[in-house]
């Protein structure tokens, strides 16, 4: 039996303390852990990342409930302490006294609100946890809605970023001159605010906000100079207040924090304290990696051994997407410094280090952040940089003017250079940990923690392993779309939505594509997303296309194209049938099939025909078959009750009806349908990507059906009762299944990856969704119902078609 | 006599596409990169013949619309692991016309 620990706080301070004691002696105590929110523990760094949506919740989890069950840890989230009995050892809440031998306070901080007239009006909130950040994005949902936060520094400045990114027209009002002034000098700030501008967040600064005004709930912001911001939330980021309410009021000596010796013991010495509620040495932070040394040191003198904290150089990153900067040390101008500058104002590169006795003692960059690890490494170590001092500015790829590829760079790093800012990790660690037999990069990562707290230096972590373990090095399934990135599928399709990327070059280079223009498999999947996602704004770039969906047939083994003309359901006459004949007669057409989806199909056209063939079955009054296209194929149908004794509905009229909704539209892959008129089921509906099968009271609608390389008989979404819904929900499949497959995944792939139960849940259940998804394809499918042939005969892409030039004709030299 | 054939202007290429040039022996395919380079080699994948002017273009390469096969637009070599080539034709741009190679054009005819 161990000694009883009684954790107060369950945030990132006190999880980390956790985790180190655990590792190293998982027996020494039975813990009871209370949270003030509801929930275990995530990186509150992430916060940001969560408000502007790309990252979930769920994938800021950093200790769930299974991982306290683990450890025998008792939880008590939401249940606050009232008060610590030192005498008795005890402490008090709501459940009554909780015995301990050892105590952790891990309060944390408050958002410090400013008290100006308004400030406790509704729509006023701090940014602090995901309370707050589920109360902006409850604002954000209301299309148009305005955002003042104030506070122009780290935190205001990611919450501006993220409402902004949410769709809020959103205004940052800072009383300093310029922007994070704590972090950066007045020249990388100035960069930073035209930055922000550029995306459309208006920046006030030396404005001081005198009111916030509204009557019942926010509706402005007055400033000191008279300005009115009109506003629907504000949001304060003006600095935090160490939370040491309890530990007052239990008689520890506080000051501006609770008071810790270097041991992290505050004045009583079985009670230890960790995190923003800690003063150590006059200092009270706020950055995560000094709160990870603290939590070390605290798991230590738990577990009595000797460690002690002491203050550490911090350097900062803005998880702003699309805004590098970084910051460290002491930047002050002041007699005896000097410094080295350099700019590139095109780019929007700014570089400064300042110096004093030829040791850098502060670095501040914006643009171009990839050297700050290593100008940081030189302030740690006090370097002397009289030698280097000529070309310092560079960075360490400088070499004779050129620069070295990424590698050569990280292997240039020395063993005490810093590669994970928020845990502390250096080069030499993770060289260390792959000595002690972690070979991969998950390994090192879980032995070292390096990258898994803000995450930015991942790719920076994956070098070093790389370089470590040489030709043994293997790269994770990342899943990545293709070698170009390393986002998965899903990861481009919502940065593309919450980016507002809208074209592929946009989207190559804000997510840094690792190929110059892209390759044949991510270049078509791109295409589609955007087109997938901005209906009637983005341009279709058939250089993205493969070949079939850029000349509207499908090319076969020697080079010649098939033709595949509509037939509606299925059903043709007379007219159309002859003129097939015609066409195949008049272009010398071999081969002449009826395909598995009851078309007709036109096999071995010439490329250079293509244009009259479709100009002669236009005449006749038809359009492209699509059965080339991921896209919707053909309706198989059967006879249904117009001619069938057994049939119970009109399985070909509907069948006609959903061809004619559906047709042209672009999807992950092809989309087939069929009706069949009664359970008999001759039109096959059952290994369809959607089916229908009607019987005596409505219609059956069948999905995530194949017959092809895999074979899947469908499942059963729902049932209905008129065509009309039939229609509609078939149409709310498929703009589902549009909104959210993966580029080449079938309905039944994609179906297998969310579950059927959620396909029903939007489709089925929320009827709001529903009509949500079927209005946007009819609205999609008002910019994509253009029959292509037609197009082409009046002359689109004619290029395609006709050869550049023709030497046959020249007579040979 | 020139030594050169005029095929073209440029602009009759879209960027990141291709079109053809007949000749006795087979066409050649003329592709425009992103980078306004311009490229001729057969229009036929050393795999198995496919049209290579209409794959998909990325960066200076080409993948062949049949299997797949990468080709290496200023080679003509297949690239990755696949082995094996298509006979390339140099190709300049004058005042925006493509010209081709007479000599090589000959030579091929003469090889077959």
């Amino acid at each position: 039996m161990g000694k009883k620990l009684v954790v107060i706080g369950a945030g990132m301070a006190s999880g980390r303390a956790l985790e180190y004691l655990f590792e190293t002696d998982p027996a020494a105590y039975d813990v009871t852990l209370f949270g003030a929110e509801p929930r275990g523990n995530y990186n509150r760094i992430m916060l940001s990342p969560v408000l502007s949506g790309e990252k979930t919740y769920e994938e800021i989890v950093t200790h769930d409930a299974a991982w306290y069950a683990a450890r025998g840890v008792t939880t008590r989230f939401g249940e606050a302490v009232t008060g610590i009995d030192r005498a008795r050892k005890v402490v008090l809440s709501a459940g009554g006294e909780t015995p301990y031998d050892k105590l952790l306070i891990a309060t944390g901080s408050n958002p410090f609100i400013i008290p100006v007239p308004g400030h406790d009006l509704p729509g006023v909130m701090a940014y602090r946890d995901l309370d707050d950040v589920e109360r902006m994005l409850s604002a954000a949902q209301a299309g148009g809605a305005r955002a003042v936060v104030i506070g122009g520094g780290l935190l205001g400045l990611e919450a501006a970023a993220g409402l902004k990114m949410r769709g809020m027209e959103v205004s940052v009002v800072h009383i300093m001159p310029h922007l994070m002034e704590r972090q950066l000098d007045p020249s990388a700030a100035f960069l930073l605010q035209r930055a922000l501008e550029a995306r459309g967040i208006d920046v006030y600064c030396e404005a001081n906000t005198a009111e916030i005004r509204g009557t019942g709930r926010v509706e402005g912001v007055l400033l000191k100079d008279g300005r009115v911001i009109p506003a629907d939330i504000v949001v304060m980021a003006v600095g935090i207040r160490p939370n040491m309410a309890l530990a007052k009021e239990a008689g520890l000596e506080c000051n501006r924090g609770l008071l810790v010796d270097d041991a992290m013991r505050s004045s009583d010495p079985d009670i230890l304290s960790v995190g923003e509620c800690v003063e150590h040495d006059g200092v009270v932070y706020g950055l995560v990696a000094p709160l990870y040394d603290q939590a070390r040191v605290a798991a230590a003198t738990l577990l009595d051994a000797a460690d002690a904290f002491r203050a550490v150089e911090i350097s900062t990153k803005l998880k702003v997407t699309g805004c590098d900067l970084f910051s460290a040390g002491d930047f002050a101008e002041a007699p005896g410094r000097e410094e080295i500058v350099f700019r590139d104002a095109m780019r929007g590169v700014y570089k400064r280090l300042v110096l004093e006795e030829n040791r850098i003692v502060g670095a501040v960059m914006y643009g171009d952040t990839a050297d700050g690890g290593w100008f940081l490494s030189k302030i740690k170590a006090r370097e002397d940089i009289s030698e280097i001092r000529d070309t310092l500015i560079f960075g360490p790829n400088f070499a004779g003017g050129a620069a070295l590829d990424p590698m050569a760079a990280v292997a240039a790093l020395p063993d005490d250079a810093e590669i994970c800012g928020c845990n502390g990790v250096c080069k030499g660690q993770i060289i260390a940990a792959i000595g002690k037999g972690a070979t991969t990069l998950d390994a090192v990562k879980a032995v070292t923690k390096a990258s898994t707290s803000c995450g930015s230096c991942a790719g920076l972590t994956e070098k070093v392993v790389a370089l470590t373990l040489g030709d043994d090095f293997v790269l994770p399934a990342a899943g990545g779309m293709c070698k170009c990135t390393d986002h998965s599928h899903d990861e481009v399709r919502k940065l593309i939505r919450v980016q507002g990327l809208k074209s592929i070059p946009q989207v190559q280079q804000a997510l840094q594509w690792k190929s110059s223009g892209g390759c044949a498999s991510c270049r078509p999947a791109l295409n589609y997303y955007l087109l997938c996602e901005w209906p009637g704004e983005y341009t279709d770039h058939g250089k993205s296309r493969f070949i079939n969906e850029r000349v509207h047939a499908n090319i076969q083994k020697d080079g010649t194209y098939s033709v595949v003309p509509r037939m509606w359901g299925g059903i043709t006459n007379p007219a159309e049938l002859r003129a097939i004949a015609d066409v195949a007669e008049k272009f010398a057409i071999p081969t002449v099939k009826v395909t598995g989806g009851q078309r007709i199909d036109l096999l071995g056209v010439k490329k250079e025909d293509l244009p009259a063939v479709w100009a002669d079955l236009n005449r006749a009054g038809m359009v492209s078959g699509h059965a080339y296209a991921k896209g919707l194929r053909t309706v198989k149908t059967c006879v249904g009750t117009e001619h069938c004794r057994f049939g119970t509905q009109d399985s070909t009229g509907l069948g006609i009806k959903l061809e004619k909704a559906l047709w042209g539209a672009w999807s992950p892959h092809k989309f087939k349908l069929a009706v069949s008129g009664c359970p008999r089921n001759c039109a096959e509906a059952t290994c369809k990507d959607f089916g229908v099968v009607c019987v005596s009271e409505g219609y059956q609608l069948h999905v995530g059906g194949a017959a092809g390389l895999d074979v899947r008989q469908t499942e059963l979404l729902c049932t209905v009762r008129t065509e009309e819904e039939a229609i509609e929900y078939c149409a709310a499949f498929y703009q589902l299944y549009r909104e959210n497959a993966q580029y080449l995944h079938r309905p039944y792939k994609w179906i297998a990856k969310v579950g059927l139960a959620w396909v029903k849940e939007q489709v089925v259940e929320n009827e709001e969704s529903r009509k949500a998804l079927a209005a946007r394809f009819f609205h999609s499918q008002t910019f994509h119902q253009k029959d292509p042939w037609a197009e082409r005969v009046r002359g689109t892409d004619s290029h395609e078609f006709a050869p550049l030039a023709d030497l046959t004709k020249v007579a040979a030299e | 006599m020139s030594d050169f054939i005029d095929i073209g202007a440029l602009e009759d290429i879209p960027l990141q596409g291709a079109r053809v040039v007949r000749t006795h022996m087979g066409c050649i395919a003329v592709f425009r990169t992103a980078e306004d380079e311009v490229f001729a080699l057969d229009d036929a994948c050393p795999h198995k013949k496919g049209p290579l002017s209409n794959g998909i273009q990325h960066g200076r390469a080409v993948t062949c619309p049949l299997h797949n096969w990468v080709i290496d637009l200023s080679t003509g070599r297949a690239t990755g692991a696949d082995e094996g080539g298509v006979a390339t034709y140099p190709v300049t741009v004058a005042e925006g016309r493509i010209l081709l190679d007479a000599a090589s054009l000959a030579a091929r005819l003469a090889a077959q």
